[in-house]
């Protein structure tokens, strides 16, 4: 075979490429083209091995693989030809990267190239060990570079400094090689020279302290000079932009003063003039002018305080801020955010302009301004600015509002001065964005409001009127149910009127219209609806004149498609029509919540880590903080409102005081499942032989009601029907021991009742489990289960132990095993007490889990036992 | 922390996804290196011109700018200085315009190995190498008398 077939040239093969019109096509074309480049190969013609690499990196453009070209860049590399190693070494940095062991062959070649004496050649293998090298070639070749640093063409000492500058990030032991011939790169002339010696002394400043010594020593004063000259030099075309001489060595020169100059006074001092210089003189019209000056302000910002220096840099970027060129905005909200911690009277005298920036139409200004805004927030200005926030809030993107609303909502909390005050732009932000508002900020403004008696009047008339006019934010319904729902008679009796206020008239017949509004649109949720019909309760017993309309509406929810509304209609109808003597005494005024303990449970987590202080601005609201708003009056309801909340210490608690209700008040992302299932194992891990009960962990959490009523999702996801209820029998005893003292013995044979068939609950290679069952006398709800464990093999299991889990109808009680050892083929039984309160309804299930050693090694078993006689 | 600035990849893409040029400076599995350029496609060609230049890409940064039909794209650290890479993509825009007389994105595909060569007089290990467009020129001018 010889090269008459030599293939089409590059241009005609990309042509083909270009002319396909599918998908398909192309890849018929391509592989056409590998298979002949592939022959070529094979044939191994060197004639054609350029052209093919040529092709091979346009293929490999498209996204093809094309890994069987690699070794032509080897050969081409070591071709004598300029040409050929041109493409060669092209290649090789577009086909191979530095972890691949291919590369490693090419190391001689590089050797003999950054020796040889075309420059050219040099030039070409300083730029591929530049790009690609691996650690060992850097290693390997690092001598070559160092000596090419100080090589007679300027553009081959570009290349060498900056194939140092990876030789030293791949290893950094080697940096110090490179500090004397670094330092000489200082004092160029040539400005690519120049900028890549920069380049390299940073480098080595960033990784060998050493160096930055050395450097910070004897080179600052020549950098801050050549800074200088460079600022005032006159108009150089070839290097121009915009008006100043090379920009881009400008900002390397700063950024290398910013490395010497941080954390070091003499070197900072020296430096202020110079940076002063710049920034002052710098024109700042064009991109690159302010690219210079944000170089500048960084540095004025990382070196040590020369306060009048800072002062100009805000400057600069307050004057950014008001740029046109919205790039130019975006940095310059970014440094402020850090300047801020310097210097924050500087930035704030900049408020104003930062307020307009959170307006700005792009997204990501307008999130940093208010960012920003909110670092600024104190408590000379938070009142202006909240008003400024607010007025811009009805105005705002949609999607802005939920951010925008949760900032203001933040502020407000934490910085307001007086509770009137707060609860008037409270009012303000739920009038506007409530249906944004996340749980724990009305919550706790309803905490708030408990605690200012002296304005509940003042509150519930203006929560009315804003009712009136935006019932269709869902939060401030909601507050606005719960407050008349307490304070009703102070709303038609136009008690507790402030001196800013109008008297309004409210009847009670107009109060209810408010609250039965709530319960019959079509769009409010569960809570909303549930929260009114409490409010109706206790309106019951405020407003006697109009029992029987109230009455009415409780009663017709009676037949309310939602079981949470069915429950709670029918136990408040009860209360209302029979049980009137108590009724008062339960819709009493609600004791003021108590804002410290509110907040320390609303931080969610160890009390040690809270500040009670001041209100924490706290993102993950915690389920525990719903409930003793809501359901101090719940009776028996198990509304799940609360978003859940993520730490593992809840869930427990979750676990243990939770009485689930329906799921459809379900709210917020149950977590995955591995985190359920990880949790159940927690509580069924092996070798705790203290039940789930015994977990101190979360102990102040467990404080008084608020347990019950969360949301343990991490449960949904378990494959049992209903969250089940844990129980563990600990093989040494422990707890339960001690309150029975029941010794195992099961009864064979029932006492009363028929008789069920045993079943074989589970069975492996290993193991194999049997339960027969007896009913105790008397209690059809009641089951005994006698346990048989089989070992099925060949050799003994110790540290045996079993345990259970049931879905919520049930209750399990396990007595100790007869023993936790079993030998081969041999058993031991275990007792279990199983109470099913839907006996007739739901038959039995459980969940076990069994660990046992065997050969030394931790077994685990799992399963789950479906096959229960039916009736018991 | 690793202080080290520099460019971590340089992308060049047309409207539909095409790659023209993609030059890593870091080490990328292939399959890696072409979900970075779908991603990075993605961000940059459906941005509304008033948004600004930068986009957060994974633990970087990628500041971009179009030209005609073609995105230029560099992806950077979080803290380095966006103005100044804006510069940097417009020399380089500059010198492919001198070097190709007036460019256009055909230019780029039929010679996507002087692109290429270009770039590696402008850029090295991820580093500014030169600042002056007739220096590069002139350079590209030496090393073509030699093939």
């Amino acid at each position: 075979m010889n090269s008459i077939f030599s293939g089409t040239r590059l241009r005609d093969m990309i042509r083909s490429i270009r002319a396909c019109k599918t998908a398909a096509e192309e890849r018929g074309v391509v592989r056409k083209e590998c298979a002949d480049i592939r022959a070529s190969i094979n044939e191994n013609d060197p004639h054609d091995r350029h052209r093919n690499l040529a092709k091979l990196m346009f293929i490999h453009m498209l996204g093809y693989p094309t890994h069987f070209g690699q070794m032509e860049c080897l050969k081409l590399i070591a071709s004598p030809g300029f040409p050929e190693k041109r493409i060669g070494y092209l290649g090789l940095m577009l086909l191979l990267d530095e972890r691949q062991e291919v590369l490693m062959l090419v190391t001689n070649s590089l050797k003999q190239d950054l020796n040889h004496t075309n420059q050219y050649v040099v030039g070409l293998a300083l730029c591929a060990l530049g790009n690609i090298c691996s650690a060992e070639m850097a290693r390997d070749l690092a001598p070559e570079v160092e000596r090419l640093i100080q090589f007679r063409d300027p553009n081959i000492r570009k290349k060498a400094a900056l194939c140092s500058t990876r030789i030293v990030r791949k290893v950094p032991d080697l940096a110090e090689n490179f500090i004397n011939a670094a330092s000489s790169l200082l004092k160029e002339k040539h400005h690519g020279v120049l900028i890549t010696g920069v380049q390299l002394c940073y480098e080595l400043c960033t990784i060998n302290d050493e160096a930055l010594e050395y450097f910070r020593k004897k080179c600052t004063e020549g950098l801050i000079k050549t800074l200088r000259d460079i600022t005032n030099s006159a108009y150089q075309p070839e290097y121009d932009v915009a008006g100043i001489t090379d920009p881009f060595l400008h900002i390397r020169l700063l950024k290398l003063l910013r490395v010497l100059g941080h954390g070091d006074a003499d070197a900072s001092d020296l430096m202020t003039d110079i940076l002063a210089q710049v920034a002052t003189k710098t024109e700042s019209n064009k991109n690159a002018g302010n690219a210079v000056l944000y170089e500048c302000v960084e540095t004025i910002m990382a070196i040590e305080d020369t306060s009048s220096l800072r002062v100009l840099a805000i400057n600069i970027l307050g004057r950014f801020l008001s740029n046109r060129d919205n790039n130019i905005r975006y940095v310059a909200l970014n440094m402020l955010m850090k300047a801020i911690a310097f210097d924050d009277q500087a930035v704030q005298r900049h408020r104003v302009t930062i307020l307009e920036c959170v307006k700005d139409p792009d997204a990501s200004i307008r999130k940093r301004a208010l960012e920003l805004v909110s670092l600024l927030v104190n408590e000379n200005n938070v009142k202006q600015l909240t008003k400024e926030l607010i007025d811009y809030l009805e105005i705002s993107d949609e999607d802005f509002k939920e951010d925008l609303s949760a900032k203001i909502c933040s502020i407000v909390e934490k910085f307001s001065p007086e509770k009137i005050w707060y609860i008037d732009q409270m009012l303000k932000v739920l009038s506007e964005a409530g249906k944004l508002v996340k749980d724990d900020v009305w919550h706790a403004l309803i905490v708030v409001i408990s605690n200012a008696s002296e304005l509940h009047g003042y509150t519930v008339r203006a929560l009315y009127k804003a009712v009136l006019t935006y019932s269709e934010q869902e939060t401030l319904v909601r507050v606005a149910i719960w407050c008349i729902g307490e304070y009703g008679d102070l709303l038609v009796n136009n008690v507790g009127m402030l001196g800013i206020e109008d008297p309004i008239t409210v009847t009670e017949s107009d109060a209810v219209d408010v609250v039965e509004d709530a319960i019959t649109r079509h769009n409010s949720d569960m809570t909303t609806k549930a929260m009114a019909l409490v409010a109706l309760l206790k309106l019951s017993s405020r407003f006697p004149s109009i029992s029987e309309r109230i009455k009415d509406i409780i009663v017709k929810q009676k037949g309310s498609l939602l079981l949470e509304m069915q429950q709670r209609a029918i136990e408040f109808n009860s209360i209302v029509d029979r049980h009137k003597n108590i009724r008062s005494s339960l819709v009493e005024r609600m004791p003021v919540l108590d804002e410290a303990t509110f907040n320390v449970r609303r931080a969610g987590s160890l009390p040690a880590s809270v500040s009670t202080m001041a209100k924490p601005s706290v993102s993950i609201p915690n389920g525990v903080a719903a409930a003793p708003l809501v359901d101090l009056l719940d009776l028996g309801s198990d509304d799940i409102m609360a978003a859940p909340s993520s730490s593992g210490a809840d869930f427990l608690q979750d676990l243990l005081g939770v009485d689930l209700g329906s799921s459809s008040a379900q709210s917020g992302a149950s977590p995955g499942p591995k985190a359920g299932a990880d949790l159940l194992m927690d509580i069924l891990s092996i070798g705790t032989p203290s039940p789930a009960q015994n977990n101190t962990s979360s102990v102040d959490l467990l404080s008084t009601a608020g347990i019950n009523n969360n949301p343990s999702n991490a449960l949904d996801t378990l494959s049992s029907p209903a969250p089940p209820h844990i129980a563990t029998s600990a093989s040494a005893g422990g707890m339960f021991d001690l309150l029975d003292g029941l010794s195992p013995s099961p009864s064979k044979e029932a006492t009363n009742g028929p008789a069920y068939p045993p079943i074989v609950a589970y069975e492996s290679s290993t193991l194999k489990i049997e339960f027969t069952f007896s009913k105790p006398s008397g209690n059809p709800q009641e089951t005994n289960v006698q346990a048989t464990f089989i070992n099925l093999s060949p050799d003994t299991f110790t540290d045996f132990i079993f345990q259970a889990a049931v879905p919520k109808f049930l209750q399990l009680h396990l007595d100790p095993a007869s023993s936790n050892t079993l030998p081969a083929s041999g058993n031991i039984t275990q007792n279990l007490r199983v109470t099913n309160s839907q006996h007739g309804k739901k038959s039995l299930v459980m969940r076990m889990r069994i660990g046992y050693k065997l050969n030394g090694k931790d077994v685990l078993e799992e399963g789950q036992i479906n096959n229960f006689p039916r009736g018991l | 922390s690793n202080l080290s600035l520099q460019i971590r990849f340089i992308l060049l893409q047309n409207r539909q996804g095409k790659t023209r040029l993609a030059k890593y400076y870091v080490p990328l599995e292939e399959s890696e290196k072409h979900k970075v350029e779908y991603e990075v496609h993605r961000l940059v060609v459906n941005r509304d011109s008033k948004f600004t230049n930068f986009v957060e890409f994974r633990t970087h940064k990628v500041i971009y700018r179009r030209y005609a039909g073609l995105f230029f794209s560099l992806c950077v650290d979080i803290t380095d200085n966006e103005l100044a890479y804006l510069e940097c993509i417009h020399l380089f825009v500059e010198i492919l315009d001198h070097f190709f007389s007036n460019v256009c994105e055909l230019d780029l595909v039929f010679n996507f190995h002087k692109v290429y060569l270009i770039l590696d007089e402008f850029i090295l290990a991820g580093e500014l190498q030169e600042t002056s467009k007739r220096a590069i020129i002139e350079r590209m001018s030496e090393l073509e008398k030699l093939e």
